[in-house]
């Protein structure tokens, strides 16, 4: 009987209980999806700033994968580097450091990273802090000057500055920085293309909200979070200004820095944000006014590294306070 | 049109069976018929092995209100009345008639009856003895629903065409193929419930059927509504909401909103019953799925097995991976085809391993789609956890772990590929059976 041969290849038959299909969507896809949308500031970072760059990337990714393999072969756990998220916290966090850094530091901060603020936790999912901005953290600590010495590296560009645009915002005031580019359109010019001093991945605002738009599009993150992170540091900035109320340079500031980087790739790490909407507004938002209070009135010359991770401890408190509405609950 | 709060858009796979017509089935040779095909107390079987039955004969009843009889599905000879696979419960208690070959009606049957010269109480009465269940495949017995506490007034009644599960298009087909069956089952129920208002929900995605019905009931009380096409749309809440702007509140019921919700194949039933006086004793189904030669929408006996719906479409194509009694989202997995088409059978799904999710499962990421799919408003994230970290009561207390009714939204659209249906169940389970102890103490 037909149906009893049928009946015999059941062996392999699932029982599992509903529901049975799922969507094409896996961690895998949207981490490599969020590598992609990297893509092109990296290769922008290593036109513009050279070797530097692309040595420091490439220690960052391959010692963050290294660490991540060495750790799941320790604890036999199944090894998930190919899921794309060590690369991508090695990439992040290279691209929030000076290109020039030495090659150690820049281990160094890919291993703290995965090890501590990766798996310590219990890895992917289970982390509080985003791994990247931790890493930055502490290289800040341990190489203070390492981190804040930008010895002219730039090799296409014509303007050579040895310190940061927000450096030397805070060291010699706004006018001295306007001077530096020669005027403010110039200024703005430099700062949207990334043709500057800074970070490898924070230089080119353009490319960076182009990757930000591709993730948008694709739904892996949401546009309230960078609108309103960058819009907050906008609104305040200018509110503040250096010579009394509304005589900031929001511009200026909106670009400047990790801001960029850091609204469209950090403050959307989704493991160390809330989880609701409303949730997830209210962290872009307490991001923008922490990026702004540091800047402004703490010691740092940039804030969005310890605004994010800031914010990141407070996460676990608004998904407990901030939940959604449960149907049927009256209106 | 406004919509309700979350859902997801799986592909339909109507297309598979969705220009079919439904077949009937050739006669079985043999059917199983399980005393449990609907939710409340257990019915007992009145004849024994050895007897002879007709088709439509009573062979199972209970005395309790709550509770659905079982008819004969065809004429024959009972040959066991034992346990055997239940597509919902594992095992069930069920009576095994093997054919006669003659198909012969019981006394009394069919017979026909103006539905419009009798009264509410005996069309009541009708739809009681004709032993139907909600078919969607929830099976919580008609007459009860139809019968609601005196406190909870009802005014409006819904037909529930949304048929938002994929692959199952029994009831898009009984919607173009039986409309006037439907339009009479219709007026019958909005008879014995006594309300003047109905309507009939159906997905944008199923056109002509919104179509055959708006002619069909074209001068009567009963407005047909296209609903946006949107998992979960035919679930109870949903639907209530999207067409009469009432929520049901938070563990309650339609009636709890002056509604009464039936599912098509229901209706038919009840249209069978009252006007040509046959009991539920078949049923329309979709066979579908990847793993199945010619899919089709097939009219069968109660207690058919699923091989036989299988030898009816062509046999598998390729390797079958998953058995799936009812849709993808919310249907129960098989182990056996030797399984009985009960009354809430809406499709059997013969699935391959492309179609299925067998994925790796990853720790949550926080990603927050669940809590944007949830159409009841839940932390699907955070109830998933809880259940991983054996917190029932704090699921239950502090996360609403009652009000999922399990629709599989959440699952869909976790990249983690995380069970969350699944621990939210245990987690109920576990709270069912601490509550049980803790009445156990109580009483001791």
């Amino acid at each position: 009987m037909a149906v009893n041969e049928e009946t015999l290849k059941m062996n392999l038959l699932t029982v599992s209980t509903s529901p049975h299909i799922t969507s094409p969507e896996s961690i895998p896809k949207i981490m490599w999806s969020v590598n992609a949308a990297l893509v092109p500031a990296v290769i922008f970072a290593a036109w513009y700033f050279g070797m530097p760059a692309i040595t420091t990337m490439l220690v960052g990714v391959v010692v963050a994968v290294a660490t991540e393999y060495v750790i799941q072969l320790i604890r036999k756990k199944d090894i998930t580097i190919n899921d794309g998220s060590a690369v991508l916290t090695g990439l992040l966090m290279a691209m929030c450091l000076p290109p020039n850094l030495p090659w150690y530091m820049t281990a160094f901060g890919s291993f703290l990273a995965i090890a501590v603020a990766k798996h310590s936790m219990g890895g992917l999912g289970y982390n509080i802090f985003n791994p990247a901005h931790i890493a930055r953290a502490a290289l800040m600590v341990s190489w203070p000057v390492a981190m804040t010495t930008w010895t002219a590296m730039t090799t296409k560009a014509d303007v050579v500055t040895t310190a940061t645009p927000l450096n030397i915002l805070k060291q010699q005031g706004y006018t001295q920085l306007v001077e530096t580019f020669g005027d403010t359109s110039s200024m703005y010019q430099a700062m949207l293309l990334g043709t500057r001093n800074g970070s490898i991945g924070e230089t080119s605002a353009v490319l960076l909200i182009l990757g930000g738009i591709f993730l948008i599009y694709k739904g892996y993150i949401k546009w309230e979070m960078p609108v309103l992170m960058i819009g907050t540091v906008g609104i305040l900035t200018w509110i503040f200004g250096p010579a009394g109320l509304f005589t900031g340079d929001p511009l200026f500031h909106m670009l400047a820095g990790g801001l960029i980087i850091g609204a469209f790739f950090m403050a959307t790490d989704m493991v160390t944000i809330p989880i609701t909407r409303k949730g997830k507004i209210i962290f872009a938002v307490g991001a923008g006014i922490l990026t702004v209070l540091i800047r402004l009135k703490g010691g740092y010359p940039e804030g969005v590294c310890y605004s994010i991770l800031l914010m990141n401890c407070v996460t676990p408190l608004i998904d407990r306070f901030v939940v959604p509405k449960k149907f049927g609950a009256g209106r | 049109m406004k919509s309700f709060h979350g859902g997801v858009h799986p592909n339909d796979s109507k297309k598979y069976t969705a220009a079919k017509p439904i077949e009937t089935a050739p006669l079985p040779k043999k059917v199983i018929i399980p005393l449990r095909q609907h939710i409340g107390a257990p019915v007992s079987a009145i004849v024994k092995k050895g007897d002879d039955v007709k088709k439509g004969q009573l062979i199972a009843q209970s005395n309790a209100f709550v509770s659905g009889n079982v008819h004969a599905s065809i004429s024959g000879k009972v040959i066991d009345i034992a346990d055997y696979p239940h597509s919902v419960f594992g095992t069930c208690l069920s009576i095994v008639i093997e054919s006669d070959g003659q198909d012969a009606w019981a006394e009394g049957i069919p017979v026909q009856r103006q539905w419009e010269k009798l009264d509410a109480k005996e069309l009541s009465g009708i739809i009681r003895e004709a032993g139907i269940v909600g078919m969607g495949g929830a099976t919580f017995p008609t007459h009860v629903k139809l019968a609601p506490p005196p406190d909870k007034k009802i005014d409006t009644f819904i037909l529930n065409g949304s048929e938002c599960e994929p692959f199952l298009t029994a009831d898009y087909r009984s919607m173009l193929e039986y409309t006037d069956r439907i339009k009479s089952g219709v007026l019958i129920t909005m008879k014995v419930l006594g309300v003047n208002t109905g309507y009939v929900g159906i997905e944008d995605n199923k056109p002509d059927a919104v179509k055959a019905l708006q002619s069909a009931f074209g001068g009567t009380q009963v407005k047909v509504v296209a609903l946006p096409t949107k998992y979960p749309q035919g679930a109870e809440k949903m639907l209530i909401f999207m067409l009469t702007n009432r929520e049901v509140p938070s563990g309650g019921l339609p009636m709890d909103v002056g509604v009464v919700v039936q599912n098509v194949g229901t209706i038919i039933a009840i249209s069978d019953a009252v006007t040509r006086g046959i009991p539920l004793i078949q049923r329309v189904l979709t066979v579908s799925g990847s793993a199945v030669k010619e899919p089709k929408n097939l009219l069968m006996r109660i207690g058919s097995t699923f091989a036989d719906a299988l030898s009816h479409c062509g046999g598998l194509n390729g390797e079958l991976a998953k058995i799936i009694s009812g849709g993808p989202m919310m249907g129960f997995a098989q182990s056996t085809m030797d399984i009985p088409i009960i009354k809430g059978t809406s499709g059997i799904l013969f699935l391959s391993r492309k179609d299925i999710n067998d994925d790796k499962e990853y720790a949550c990421i926080h990603c927050g789609r669940c809590v944007e799919a949830c159409p009841m408003g839940l932390n699907p994230s955070m109830l998933s956890i809880l259940g991983e970290r054996q917190l029932y009561v704090e699921a239950k207390e502090e996360y609403n772990l009652m009000d999922c009714m399990e629709c599989g939204s959440c699952v869909y659209v976790c990249p983690a590929k995380r069970k969350i249906v699944q621990y939210i169940r245990y987690s109920k389970t576990q709270n069912a059976l601490q509550a049980q102890k803790e009445q156990a103490k109580v009483a001791v």
